[in-house]
């Protein structure tokens, strides 16, 4: 606990450095960050798996790891804006599919060069964001529920649409399209650092992560973000425009969920259309882990990226200790547990004295 | 404060336009009523606001207290009487245009969010920015100074200004949100029951910042349903009940004694004296009860 302890008094005020505020130490300026627990959580999970699985050190491994993380963590930059913006979307998972599945099939039944299936994939992936905000919006409804019902319509959209245009359960392989190898340069190629391959995502989720880092603490927005997650009735009250804000965040979401989907796409050149159901909860999962609050108005991008590293070591992590993955999910579960725990303990001493 | 946000500039540039009748009072209400439907809100109120002046109105619930703020502070229209800012007759149509002329209204939720700091509330929806395009970022030193400063001016002496609003006390909070309104431009400020909530303590706390306001030159309306609080720092009351203006008074045509027996009602207490006595009630309250009754009260 920091020294501040003194009851207001009214002594003149100096401007500059206040004689109440001790100097705050590294260690309690810290204690006071959102993705403290996960960077706890992050740092012991690291050096458990060190210990048990040597192999896990190499560089190798660690691209691999970052790799994992990245595939999770891209999602989860959208869905902790989202989150500290007091909702969720539980339509995320599918939707990256859906974002993947409008590329190709667009380009495929139409013959179009890759790029323009990309473009409005884009737009679709938008769409759906604006969709699920402007429903939110009009009907008042919570966002669990808007987005249950938009899951469930793209998870049968995606398999309706597939069967119908390509005939297949998967898209059908778009590998020699026009662009098709310039697209994979794009979203799904690597770049060679001292011999190690590390998958472009790992830079792309990096350049996500800086950027709404940035809008988050440094932008208007950002500050209307927190504000509408934490007291929305308040922030409508002083001027922030509630609507655009949330429809805005949903429409972040798309944003992220079209990269993800480009990179599932030229990994390699189709796309199961039943694949997705369920990773809209390890976005949530890495935004929680990282100190997001459920109820909106508190957590950091940076903590949703260590929340998706964490995910990537446990992950992998398993594999390099040679233990049964059945297991990995149970671990999850505790994590989640542990993390949520250590939220609620951080937010009661922001909300109460420090 | 030279450094002022667009929206001030509006708001002086209407208040500009609105000014040439200046020896006029800075607001008044003549006769002014509201109903809704057949329900007679509020009927034939008089008041006047200026600056550097405390207006209390004051009523128990249900005397038309809100519906009075409403109008002042544009949420409701009026349907009856003369509303006039700067001498020139008004009607107006949202919070946003009354908080444009310069008519800000603290409500007891305050508007702030708690989680956030103290700087960010004071500046959320009118944020200072630097830089231009997409590189627009917030001014936070600035910001930060700024919210200092004008805290301190108001005599409230913060230690961080970095620290969750949430972890003020309800007064302080109260304190903020009246020195927010303060630098924004408002010219009438509206204290919607600010002590309500609010322990011994931390009324008196509040009621100070009411003072500071209106030695800033701000014209006060601090509505209360407490004699006790408005009379030391008003200097007109207004008493309302069941709609109407039963009371109009300057501060030296009344004590406090009087104006807590005309609120209550004399009638009404000795019948609550009588209730009470019936019930088997305390003695000391039996007592304080019967003595309200009566026109003059020894405290």
């Amino acid at each position: 606990m920091s020294s501040t302890t003194a009851s207001p008094t009214h002594k003149k005020p100096s401007l500059t450095q206040d004689e109440r505020v001790g100097k705050k130490s590294t260690l309690s300026i810290l204690l006071g960050r959102p993705e403290i627990g996960a960077l706890v959580g992050a740092v012991a999970l690291f050096i458990f798996f060190a210990i048990v699985a040597p192999v896990f050190l190499s560089p190798a491994s660690l691209a691999t790891v970052l790799y994992g993380a990245s595939t999770i963590g891209i999602m989860a930059v959208g869905v902790s804006l989202l989150m500290i913006g007091g909702e969720f979307d539980l339509s995320t998972g599918v939707a990256v599919i859906s974002s993947a599945l409008s590329a190709s099939l667009i380009s495929w039944y139409f013959g179009l060069n890759v790029w323009v299936g990309i473009a409005l994939a884009l737009v679709v992936s938008l769409l759906i964001g604006f969709i699920n905000g402007i429903i939110l919006i009009k009907t008042k409804l919570p966002s669990f529920i808007v987005t249950l019902a938009s899951f469930l319509m793209l998870t049968g959209l995606n398999l309706g649409l597939t069967r119908a245009i390509g005939g297949s359960v998967s898209s059908p392989s778009i590998a020699d399209m026009e662009g098709f190898q310039s697209a994979k340069a794009v979203f799904a190629s690597s770049v060679n650092i001292g011999g190690i391959d590390v998958k472009i995502t790992v830079f792309i989720w990096l350049a996500l992560v800086i950027i709404a880092s940035w809008v988050l603490l440094q932008t208007k927005i950002g500050n209307w973000i927190f504000a509408i997650g934490g007291d929305e009735k308040a922030a409508r009250a002083v001027g922030v425009p509630v609507v655009r804000t949330k429809i805005g965040l949903f429409m972040a979401v798309g944003f992220c969920g079209w990269v993800l989907g480009m990179h599932n796409l030229f990994a390699f050149d189709s796309v199961q259309s039943g694949e997705g159901i369920g990773n809209e909860f390890l976005y949530i999962i890495a935004a929680v882990i990282g100190g997001c609050l459920l109820t909106g108005g508190y957590g950091s991008a940076i903590g949703g990226a260590i929340g998706a590293f964490i995910f990537g070591m446990a992950n992998k992590g398993i594999v390099y200790a040679e233990w049964n993955p059945d297991w990995f999910k149970f671990f999850l579960g505790l994590m989640l547990l542990l993390a949520t725990v250590v939220n609620i303990v951080v937010k009661k001493r922001a909300e109460s004295s420090k | 404060m030279n450094m002022k946000t667009r929206k001030n500039k509006k708001a002086e540039e209407l208040l500009q336009k609105l000014e040439p009748k200046t020896n006029d009072n800075l607001l008044t209400l003549k006769g002014v009523g509201k109903h809704y439907g057949s329900i007679i809100a509020l009927r034939g109120v008089d008041m006047e606001v200026d600056p550097g002046r405390v207006t209390c109105v004051l009523g128990d619930n249900g005397a038309g207290k809100s519906t009075l703020i409403k109008i002042i502070a544009g949420l409701h229209q009026h349907d009856e009487g003369e509303f006039t800012l700067h001498g020139s007759a008004i009607k107006l149509k949202s919070p946003r245009v009354a908080l444009d002329a310069g008519i800000a209204a603290v409500y007891q939720d305050l508007a702030v969010v708690p989680l956030m700091p103290i700087w960010r509330n004071f500046f959320l929806g009118s944020e200072l920015t630097t830089g231009v395009g997409p590189f627009k970022k917030l001014d936070v030193q600035r910001m930060k100074q700024i919210t200092k400063q004008e805290l301190a001016d108001m005599g409230i002496d913060l230690r961080d200004v970095e620290q969750p609003i949430g972890q003020l006390s309800g007064g302080e909070r109260q304190c903020v949100a009246i020195a927010r309104a303060v630098y924004f431009g408002a010219k009438v400020l509206i204290l919607d029951e600010p002590t309500a909530a609010l322990g011994v303590k931390q009324s008196g706390v509040v009621l100070r910042y009411i003072l500071q306001a209106r030695d800033r030159g701000l014209g006060v309306i601090f509505i209360t349903h407490n004699p006790h609080h408005a009379y030391p720092v008003g200097d007109s009351f207004l008493l309302l009940k069941r709609g109407r203006a039963i009371g109009y008074y300057s501060k030296s045509e009344i004590t406090v004694e009087e104006l807590t027996a005309q609120m209550a009602g004399g009638a009404e207490l000795a019948e609550l004296a009588h209730e009470l006595e019936q019930l088997g009630g305390h003695d000391e309250e039996l007592a304080e009860a019967e003595a309200g009754a009566g026109p003059q009260v020894a405290r």
